[in-house]
């Protein structure tokens, strides 16, 4: 007989290893899943794991190693804001879409001027159109008491819309030949969000991502507002005794949480992306929220979980190269990754007792 | 702009069929949240019931082993959470989350090969004389059974629920569980029937897009349906009929976005497509504002956990 005794705190050791065994736990589970599909286990998790870092072709792999963990973090820090503090901000790909757009139009009015403001203010415009777009489920929630987590998740389908809109409309490039999507940010280098050090995939979302996790680590533990997401997540009534504002908690995290994926959009679109076209999200607004997960909401661990999870996608269009296994098993692996870490976390809030329970 | 073709039994007909998938759902999550859980996994276990379906009805030719299927992997797949949330006491709202990630994502691992066909077509109610009956015939008697099937089960939710002692037990259980869990009623075991029953039926609805109502696989097809569903659940605040009422509005609403897509109306078709989603928002903000009502409708232990200590 099996019981499950109640940690008067959460274990700290078993805090940490948690992932490291849901890690394992997914490897194992994940080579099953390859074996099923007629490939080679052993060989597929070697690929996704190892080779992009330590195999033949690291060199061409590495850099996109940031490439991937940079909006992925920058996501993730703002959402676990949210959180930690019981606020369901799932919308983050539309954040993310909408800060791509905001920030793309600015730089698409300046065009062909080659002002150095022009990217800075991009980049403000970016924030902006995220913060604002995760404003509508904030102010809907604490004036209408509406769900936050369906309102923006309907708001990614609608911003996926307006993509489509802006990449055959407003913001197509009229030298395009009539095809889809926007001009080419990265081509014009007033508004392009260049490899700072070439050969490592360093951009300027990048060094935000790395901005970020310091000022969250920052105000989690030395900042009242860090205390106050901390207080109303785990006792929303000592926090209201405590002066917590929910509401205005809510509008707070909602909007960084926003802004973030915003500047994630922004970055992505200047970059690596390059331009506004119907197919431009890829789906870091949802991968992001494994990553929360993973890095237990902890800004240090979110920049580790970020850089396995972007280690995950590579590995994977390695694996789809090489074995042909499909890009949809990296999706299952990395669903399948957040399962097992959440199965695991029972090991942190309670003690696994044998035995009948002594009357 | 040619609205004359504009016919109102069409639009009923329509309105029935594009319903029917979150119908399914959105009255599967109404008996889990009913239990007192909060299953957000829905988008993903529809998903999922849509490509198992899809393969079982490609495979053995016959759609009703096809809608089997779905409703069994469905099920299974919502054990997964059952699993999680009620012995490894797992947070239901990433837990819900991480099913639908996985749902899409194993369904798209699955149906790879799946693209591009066409499965077998699913039966329509053919009665000799009623289905030829003018305006009354398309409109009661001539779709497939699964319309009827979906119609059929809100009128069964709301009797088990209302009139049954299984159904007062599993009102019990979400209202409050400690209380039942001190009657000695099975709490973990009551929810676990209680998602299972909804994986099977979001499973179904998900199969009945791949099937009858698209019909065919690609991947991600289900674009939202599992969280509209959702939101009707509130919208019908807890209410079988009301489903069914909500339901109907948004394969209105769908219909309506199409019906206007293919007249050609000067409004871009981008924002035609985001009305239904828009029309979700703006249905749940109207029944979420009264804040007392909107609290009084919540069973009172949904999404909060259950740990027995003795």
């Amino acid at each position: 007989m099996i019981r499950l005794e109640k940690r008067a705190t959460p274990s700290k050791q078993w805090s940490l290893a948690a992932p490291l065994l849901a890690v394992l736990l997914t490897m194992i589970a994940g080579g099953f899943m390859f074996a099923a599909l007629g490939k080679d286990p052993v060989e597929a998790i070697r690929l996704i794991f190892w080779d992009p870092i330590l195999g033949e072709f690291a060199d061409y792999f590495r850099p996109q190693l940031l490439v991937k963990a940079g909006p992925l973090i920058l996501i993730a820090i703002g959402l676990s804001l949210g959180f930690r503090a019981g606020i369901w901000n799932i919308g983050a790909e539309g954040q993310y879409i909408m800060g791509a757009i905001f920030g793309a139009a600015v730089g698409l009015a300046f065009y062909p001027a080659e002002l150095w403001i022009i990217f800075p203010l991009m980049v403000i415009a970016g924030a902006v159109g995220g913060t604002l777009w995760a404003m509508i489920p904030a102010i809907l929630k604490t004036k209408f008491n509406t769900n936050e987590i369906l309102t923006s998740l309907m708001l990614v389908y609608i911003a996926q819309e307006i993509l489509k809109s802006m990449a055959n409309g407003l913001l197509k490039n009229p030298e395009g030949h009539g095809f889809p999507g926007s001009r080419n940010l990265a081509h014009y280098s007033a508004s392009s969000n260049p490899e700072l050090i070439a050969g490592t995939g360093m951009h300027w979302g990048v060094v935000a991502a790395f901005i970020a996790v310091i000022a969250a680590y920052i105000l989690l533990s030395r900042h009242i507002l860090g205390f106050q997401i901390r207080l109303t997540g785990e006792s929303p009534r000592a926090a209201r005794f405590a002066s917590v504002r929910p509401n205005l908690l809510i509008v707070i995290c909602m909007g960084l949480s926003g802004g973030l994926a915003g500047l994630a959009g922004l970055f992505e679109v200047t970059g690596p992306a390059g331009q506004i076209t119907d197919k431009f999200n890829v789906g870091y607004g949802f991968t992001a929220i494994i990553v929360a997960f993973l890095g237990r909401l902890n800004p240090i661990g979110i920049l580790l979980a970020g850089l396995l999870m972007a280690l995950t996608y590579i590995g994977g269009e390695m694996a789809q190269l090489q074995l042909s296994i499909p890009a949809a098993a990296i999706q299952a692996f990395q669903g399948m990754l957040l399962f097992f870490l959440l199965a695991m976390d029972v090991l942190t809030n309670f003690r696994i007792r044998f035995g009948r329970e002594a009357a | 702009m040619d609205l004359s073709s504009f016919d109102p039994v069409v639009l009923i007909t329509t309105m029935m069929i594009a319903a029917t998938p979150i119908l399914l759902a959105a009255l599967g999550e109404l008996v889990a949240e009913k239990a007192g859980v909060l299953n957000l996994g829905v988008e993903g276990m529809m998903i999922f019931g849509a490509i198992c379906g899809f393969m079982i009805a490609v495979n053995t030719g016959s759609p009703f082993l096809g809608f089997v299927a779905a409703a069994v992997g469905g099920a299974v797949l919502s054990l997964l959470f059952g699993l999680l949330t009620q012995y490894l006491l797992s947070n239901q709202v990433a837990t819900g989350l991480a099913l639908t990630l996985f749902g899409l994502g194993l369904s798209a691992l699955l149906g790879q090969s799946y693209a591009g066909i066409k499965p077998p077509s699913t039966e329509k109610l053919d009665l000799p004389v009623l289905s030829d009956l003018p305006v009354v015939g398309p409109i009661l008697f001539s779709h497939d059974l699964m319309v009827y099937f979906a119609i059929a089960l809100v009128a069964g939710v709301w009797a088990v629920l209302k009139y049954t002692r299984a159904g007062l037990i599993l009102r019990a259980v979400g209202e409050n569980h400690d209380a039942a869990h001190a009657l000695g009623y099975k709490v973990v075991r009551i929810r676990l029937l209680a998602i299972m029953f909804g994986g099977a039926c979001a499973g179904l609805g998900g199969a009945y897009l791949s099937l009858v109502r698209v019909p065919q696989w690609t991947e991600g097809m289900t674009a939202g349906a599992g969280w509209i569903a959702l939101a009707i659940v509130v919208f019908a605040s807890w209410k079988p009929w009301r489903v069914l009422l909500g339901a109907w509005l948004f394969g209105g609403v769908t219909f309506l976005q199409l019906y206007l897509q293919a007249a050609g109306v000067s409004i871009p078709v981008e924002y035609l497509s985001m009305s239904p989603y828009v029309i979700t928002i703006v249905v749940l903000v109207i029944m979420s504002a009264d804040k007392n009502k909107a609290a009084m409708n919540a069973p009172a232990s949904l999404g909060k956990q259950f740990h027995a200590t003795h």
